[in-house]
């Protein structure tokens, strides 16, 4: 379990004092896969080099499994950096090893024999499937298995975490996505705690289990990703879950004057929210039945979480008027959060 | 070979065992010298890097009065600090004069060039090199040898070649304390008594020592390129 509790980290930049982490306290259990995100400069970078004490906060606490590390001399905390392994967005492989001679380089020193050395590299780079690599070096390699040996790397001296700064900023969205595959996998058959630095609400959807969203250097929401994205509080939250939702191209739509959003007298085009709504229901047929208006879908971006549906539509709906509200009220009574983007009914 | 020397280049072939002596004084300047002054200028420029702003044993105090230190001797010109440091050459070496007096000034010459050469190829490292082996527990010491030094071999490769070769061009100033060597020859021979034969005799071998050292720095520094 990994405990920060009350971590400022200040930096002096030309004189002035700046807060990159203020006051900042988390907890990751065990088996989590943690996602920390926010945007550049918002500190998280600065709070993940914390919890190895690559950077040494100012003051708080960083309690790894109930010792905080912040305490101990210089030999006890190399031995803890090495059950807290770290991968980085530029992988950092060094560029004179080979794919093997880069895996083995935390094992020296570990009391492994060379026999035993070459055994366990093997069987890392199994693991993160690029054994076929070994002899090669970093710059014969792709952005995506570079990433696969640095994992390995770090989980030479298995670690029971798994520190990711932006481990997948700087790979295209098929390899990112195939990265995020393997921590998922290495977090359920290692049973080992992951914590994700990230920018990109894909990567927290797609594998971390818990999130805590950052800006200025301190925390602004944080709990089960499930919760946070059905139900985000503080606004940069809903930015970065609209910011992986297409629907907020209405919007764009809309200032481009792009003709799809040319409503005819008597229409409405609303974004339907849709907030914990059953699968199972399906309320845009029933209420073009009930109340006899016609809609058609423009945009629509729905994630299942669970069986709930999260995201919504973008629809023009036209009708009689007091179809149309009818309608609308229904949604608003399914949990489904109406917001009318442009109305051409006649004003009453 | 003699015939050729004896028809073409007469003075050469008169001061032949001069020019052999030459040839070695050169290179035990050369090598004295060098091998000093490069396993100071590695530790200098280990702690130099180690030890500025940022770095991983950061110590202002050290890396201040170091860097001062090279800038004071690399501002002083050589055939200043050939005469310069002759109470300090006889204090370790027993003499001020011949080669035995030339290695200190050169020591001093070449190792804050080399020291610097060193300090630039070590920043050539990437920081997240460093970071990396930090976060896998690697010690400072394990840092320095395993990342540092181990990661920079072709650049160091490449500092070592430049100033190998720039110590070389240091070691003809060496006659001016009675050292001997190369460049001393072909000032007493060649310019003073206008025997041109062997001003070119010279330069054709000092082209040919270059030519070596560049061939063989480039060849250390392509096999540790990967």
């Amino acid at each position: 379990m990994i405990e920060l509790k009350h971590i400022v980290k200040e930096f002096n930049d030309n004189g002035r004092d700046v807060h990159a982490v203020n006051d900042v306290s988390i907890t990751v259990n065990d088996g989590d896969i943690y996602g920390i995100i926010g945007f550049s400069g918002a500190g998280k970078s600065t709070l993940v080099r914390c919890i190895n004490l690559l950077g040494r906060p100012n003051s708080g606490e960083v309690i790894i499994d109930g010792t905080d590390i912040t305490g101990l001399p210089a030999k006890e905390l190399r031995e803890a950096r090495k059950k807290i392994g770290m991968i980085f967005q530029h992988f950092n492989l060094m560029p004179s090893r080979t794919v093997a001679g880069n895996v083995a380089y935390p094992l020296k020193g570990s009391g492994l024999s060379k026999d035993e050395i070459n055994k366990k590299v093997q069987k890392l780079l199994e693991m993160v499937e690029i054994s076929d690599k070994a002899g090669a070096y970093p710059s014969q390699l792709s952005g995506g298995q570079k990433q696969r040996v640095a994992i390995a790397r770090a989980l030479a001296n298995d670690p029971k975490i798994l520190l990711c700064d932006e481990a997948t900023s700087a790979l295209d969205p098929q390899t990112t996505h195939s990265i995020l595959k393997l921590l998922k996998k290495l977090n359920k058959e290692l049973g080992i705690t992951i914590v994700v630095i990230t920018h990109e609400m894909d990567v927290i959807k797609t594998i971390c289990n818990k999130v805590a969203v950052m800006e200025k250097g301190k925390v602004v929401e944080s709990g089960d990703v499930m919760t946070v994205f059905t139900k985000p509080e503080a606004k940069l939250t809903r930015d970065f879950i609209k910011s992986t939702s297409n629907l907020s191209k209405a919007e764009e739509f809309l200032r481009d004057g792009n003709p799809t959003t040319r409503l005819k007298p008597g229409e409405v085009m609303a974004r339907l929210n849709y907030n914990n709504v059953r699968v199972s229901e399906p309320i845009i047929s029933t209420a073009i039945l009930k109340y006899q208006v016609y809609m058609n879908i423009i945009l629509a971006d729905v994630e299942i979480v669970g069986d709930l549906s999260i995201g919504g539509t973008v629809v023009i709906i036209s009708g009689e008027a007091d179809n149309i509200n009818k309608a609308l009220e229904y949604f608003e009574s399914q949990n489904v959060n109406v917001e009318v983007i442009k109305d051409a009914r006649i004003s009453a | 070979m003699q015939e050729f020397l004896l028809n073409n280049m007469p003075n050469v072939s008169a001061h032949w065992s001069d020019f052999v002596e030459a040839m070695k004084d050169t290179l035990i300047m050369e090598l004295w010298a060098g091998i000093i002054a490069f396993v100071i200028g590695l530790v200098l420029g280990v702690v130099l890097t180690v030890t500025k702003t940022g770095g991983i044993l950061e110590n202002k105090p050290v890396y201040k009065v170091i860097d001062s230190f090279i800038n004071l001797f690399r501002s002083i010109p050589f055939i200043i600090l050939l005469t310069a440091l002759m109470p300090l050459s006889r204090l370790v070496m027993g003499t001020a004069i011949y080669v035995r007096g030339a290695i200190v000034p050169l020591v001093f010459g070449c190792t804050p060039f080399f020291t610097r050469q060193v300090e630039a190829a070590l920043a050539e490292t990437d920081y997240g090199l460093i970071e990396a082996a930090l976060s896998m527990g690697s010690s400072p010491i394990e840092v320095i040898f395993r990342v540092y030094l181990r990661e920079s071999t072709a650049a160091l490769a490449r500092a070592t070649t430049i100033t190998a070769i720039s110590l070389l061009g240091l070691t003809a100033m060496a006659g001016a304390v009675g050292a001997g060597g190369l460049g001393d020859f072909a000032i007493r021979y060649g310019h003073d008594r206008n025997m041109t034969d062997i001003t070119w005799a010279t330069v054709i071998v000092l082209v040919i020592a270059v030519s070596l050292v560049q061939w063989l720095g480039g060849h250390i520094a392509k096999k540790n390129t990967h």
